[in-house]
C-alpha cells in the first residue's frame, strides 16, 4: 500500500488544534521529545516497513 | 463635554432637539438601542419594520471613517435583502471567488468559493463598512417615509443606566444638556469596547492575541486580479504575514502583521508605510494612500447576551480576530435572530422567556465564530517555536501533497451556523431529506422563476410545501403561519428540489421569520404544524 497523502482525517482544523494544544507550555526541549514519541507510536501504528519509507523520504525532501 | 473620537465618513444623523428633552417627566420607550453602527441601525430597522417604536442613541452623528469590516458573506446580505438594503451592497460591492496562499514567495495553496448557482448573492462581497452602513441608513430614512417609527438620534450619549426588573432609565448627554429616557427594552449595539457593558459592570472574557496589524488602503493602478491573497512570511519582508484584497472604487486592503512590541506612532508614519508598501508591490507601482490603521484584537464573548431587559448584540457582545470575516457578518445574524423573537414578545405573542433562545442560539453561533477565528489566528500568529515549526511544516508538505491543504488555515470564512440540537428546534422528520437544510439550518436560496426562494421567505412564520399538501393557515395564540406552496417542477434548475427534497417526494416546512428551518416532515397537520410552531416560540 502506497503512502497515503490525501486528506485522511475529518475536521482537519480540530486535529491539528489538538496537536498544537499538545504542546502547550512545554520547553523546546520537551516539545522535540513529544515529537519523537509521537513519531515512534505512529510509526508503529502504520506497520508497514514500506510506506514508512516513503513518508520519511517525503518527509526529507 | 461631547468630543468626537473619530471623524465621519458620512454625517447621517446630526443632532436635533427632541421632544423628550423638555418633557416634564422621563419619556418611556418601547425600545431603545444604544449604539448607531451596522448592528445597532440593522436593529431598529428589523423592528421599525414591524412596527415596534424604536430610539437608536449615538454619540457621534453619523458613520466613521474607514473600510474597516470589508468582507461581507451571502447570509448578511440575504438579512440585508429581507430589510430591503441587499441589492445596493452588491450593485456597489466587488464580488471575489479565488483566494491564493502564498509562503515566502512560492504559491502553496489557491481555493475557489466555487459558487454555487442558484443564488441571489454570491459567497462574498468586499465593501468598505461605511457604505454597508450607509445602505442600512439609506434603508431607514425610506422605511420612515413610509412610516416606520424609528428615531436616529446623533450626539446622544449614554451616561449611565439604572436597570429595573421591567424597564431601563437611560441618562443622556447632548450638546443642550442631559436628558432622561426610559425604556421596556434596551439593546446593546455599542461595540467591542461597549460603554454600556462597562456600566452594568458584565464580564467579557477571552484569549488577547498579542500581534499588531497594520491596516493600510491604498488607491492604485495595478494589475492584481479580483483575488483574496495571503503570504505566510513573505519574501517582500514587510511582515510575518500579508493579506491583499480589493475594494471598490479601486481600493486595494493591505493588512501587514508587525508584531507585539511596535512604537505605534512610528509605524503609522507615512514614510515607515510606503516603506513596507514599496517592499511589497516594487518601485514602479504608484498608489495613494487611502486610510491606516493599526489594530490588536481578542476573541472573547460575553457569558450571557441577555441581562433581563437588556440584551447585547454585535461586538459589545462578541468579538473575533478579523481572519475569516465573522464580526459584522455575525452580527447582522444576531439581528436576524433577535428581530423576531423582541418584536414577539412586546406584542405579547409569545413569552418574555422566548429572548432566552435568543442567548441559547446566537452564543451557540458566537462559540463556532470564536473556534474557527482563533485557530486561524493561531496557524497565522504561531505562539510557540514549535507551532511555527508545525504550521510551516503544513506550508512545505502543501504544495506537493494533497492532505496538508485543507490544515493550511488563512481564516475559515464566514458561513452561517446551523442551530443544532437547541431549545426552539421542531421535528426532523423529512425522510431522505438534504442535511443542509435540517432543522436549525438557515434556508439556502433556490431560483424561482425570474425571482429567488428567500424573497418569498422570511419576517413571519410560513409553511413552505413543496409537492406536498398542507393547511393555507395555522394559527396559535396570535401567531400566524401562512403557506408557500410550491413545486419541484417551478425550478427547471433542479436547485430547489437537491436542497429541499433530496430523496423526498415531497415536503412541508416550517420556517421562522429569520428564514431558518424550525421543523420539517413528509406531511403534516395543522396539529403538527402548531406544535412545532409552540415550540419555536418558547411556548412549549
Amino acid at each position: 500500500m502506497p503512502l497515503n497523502t490525501k486528506p485522511n482525517i475529518k475536521d482537519p482544523d480540530g486535529y491539528y488544534a489538538e496537536l498544537i494544544a499538545a504542546h502547550q507550555g512545554l520547553s523546546d526541549d520537551d516539545s522535540m521529545a513529544l515529537n519523537a514519541r509521537l513519531v515512534l507510536l505512529l510509526m508503529n501504528h502504520i506497520g508497514d516497513r514500506e510506506v514508512l519509507s516513503e513518508a520519511l523520504a517525503a518527509a526529507k525532501k | 463635554m461631547l468630543q468626537d473620537r473619530y471623524t465621519l465618513a458620512f454625517k447621517l444623523y446630526p443632532y436635533e432637539r427632541s421632544r423628550d428633552q423638555d418633557a416634564a417627566a422621563p419619556v418611556r420607550h418601547p425600545v431603545v438601542v444604544m449604539g448607531g453602527g451596522p448592528i445597532g441601525v440593522a436593529t431598529a430597522l428589523d423592528l421599525g419594520l414591524q412596527g415596534i417604536p424604536v430610539v437608536v442613541l449615538d454619540d457621534h452623528e453619523g458613520i466613521g471613517m474607514g473600510s474597516r469590516a470589508i468582507c461581507f458573506a451571502k447570509r448578511c446580505l440575504e438579512i440585508a435583502d429581507r430589510y430591503g438594503c441587499g441589492e445596493p451592497m452588491l450593485d456597489k460591492g466587488v464580488v471575489w471567488n479565488v483566494g491564493k496562499v502564498f509562503h515566502d514567495d512560492r504559491q502553496v495553496y489557491e481555493f475557489n468559493l466555487l459558487p454555487e448557482a442558484g443564488h441571489k448573492y454570491p459567497a462574498f462581497i468586499n465593501l468598505q463598512q461605511p457604505y454597508f452602513e450607509k445602505f442600512i441608513v439609506d434603508r431607514v430614512r425610506e422605511a420612515q417615509a413610509n412610516g416606520a417609527p424609528i428615531e436616529l438620534r446623533g450626539k446622544n450619549r449614554v451616561d449611565s443606566v439604572e436597570v429595573k426588573d421591567d424597564h431601563v432609565v437611560l441618562h443622556i448627554t447632548t450638546p443642550e444638556g442631559p436628558y432622561t429616557l426610559e425604556a421596556d427594552w434596551l439593546i446593546g449595539c455599542d461595540g467591542a469596547s461597549s460603554p454600556l457593558r462597562g456600566m452594568m459592570g458584565l464580564d467579557f472574557d477571552g484569549r488577547v492575541f498579542e500581534d499588531n496589524f497594520l491596516i493600510a488602503d491604498i488607491k492604485m493602478k495595478a494589475d492584481f486580479p479580483t483575488e483574496r491573497w495571503f503570504w505566510f512570511e513573505p519574501y517582500f519582508k514587510s511582515g510575518a504575514s500579508t493579506l491583499l484584497h480589493k475594494q471598490p472604487d479601486g481600493v486595494w486592503r493591505i493588512d501587514f502583521q508587525i508584531g507585539w512590541n511596535i512604537d505605534r506612532k512610528k509605524e503609522l508614519q507615512e514614510e515607515n508605510i510606503r516603506a513596507r508598501l514599496d517592499a511589497m508591490l516594487g518601485p514602479d507601482v504608484e498608489y495613494e494612500m487611502v486610510w491606516n490603521s493599526i489594530y490588536t484584537f481578542q476573541c472573547r464573548r460575553m457569558k450571557k447576551f441577555r441581562h433581563g431587559r437588556v440584551l447585547f448584540a454585535g461586538d459589545a457582545a462578541h468579538q473575533v480576530s478579523p481572519f475569516g470575516a465573522r464580526g459584522a457578518n455575525s452580527g447582522m445574524q444576531d439581528v436576524d435572530n433577535l428581530g423576531w423573537k423582541l418584536g414577539m414578545v412586546i406584542r405579547g405573542e409569545a413569552p418574555d422567556h422566548l429572548l432566552d433562545s435568543y442567548h441559547e442560539e446566537r452564543a451557540y453561533g458566537a462559540d463556532e465564530n470564536i473556534l474557527n477565528s482563533t485557530r486561524a489566528t493561531d496557524f497565522i500568529t504561531p505562539k510557540s517555536k514549535m507551532s511555527h515549526i508545525f504550521r510551516n511544516a503544513v506550508l512545505d508538505l502543501a504544495e506537493a501533497h494533497e492532505f496538508a491543504r485543507p490544515l493550511v488555515n488563512s481564516g475559515r470564512l464566514s458561513v452561517p451556523c446551523t442551530y443544532d440540537g437547541l431549545s426552539l428546534n421542531g421535528a426532523d422528520m423529512l425522510t431522505g431529506g438534504p442535511a443542509r437544510t435540517r432543522v436549525g439550518s438557515p434556508c439556502p436560496d433556490a431560483p424561482l422563476g425570474d425571482g429567488f426562494l428567500l424573497g418569498r421567505l422570511g419576517g413571519s412564520f410560513q409553511i413552505l410545501t413543496i409537492d406536498a399538501d398542507a393547511p393555507e393557515v395555522v394559527e396559535d395564540e396570535g401567531i400566524t403561519a401562512t403557506r408557500v406552496a410550491l413545486s419541484a417542477s417551478d425550478d427547471a434548475t433542479g436547485a430547489l428540489a437537491a436542497r429541499y427534497l433530496g430523496d423526498a417526494k415531497g415536503a412541508v416546512y416550517l420556517i421562522r421569520p429569520d428564514q431558518h428551518v424550525a421543523a420539517r416532515w413528509d406531511s403534516a397537520d395543522a396539529e403538527t404544524i402548531r406544535a412545532a410552531m409552540r415550540k419555536a416560540c418558547g411556548k412549549d
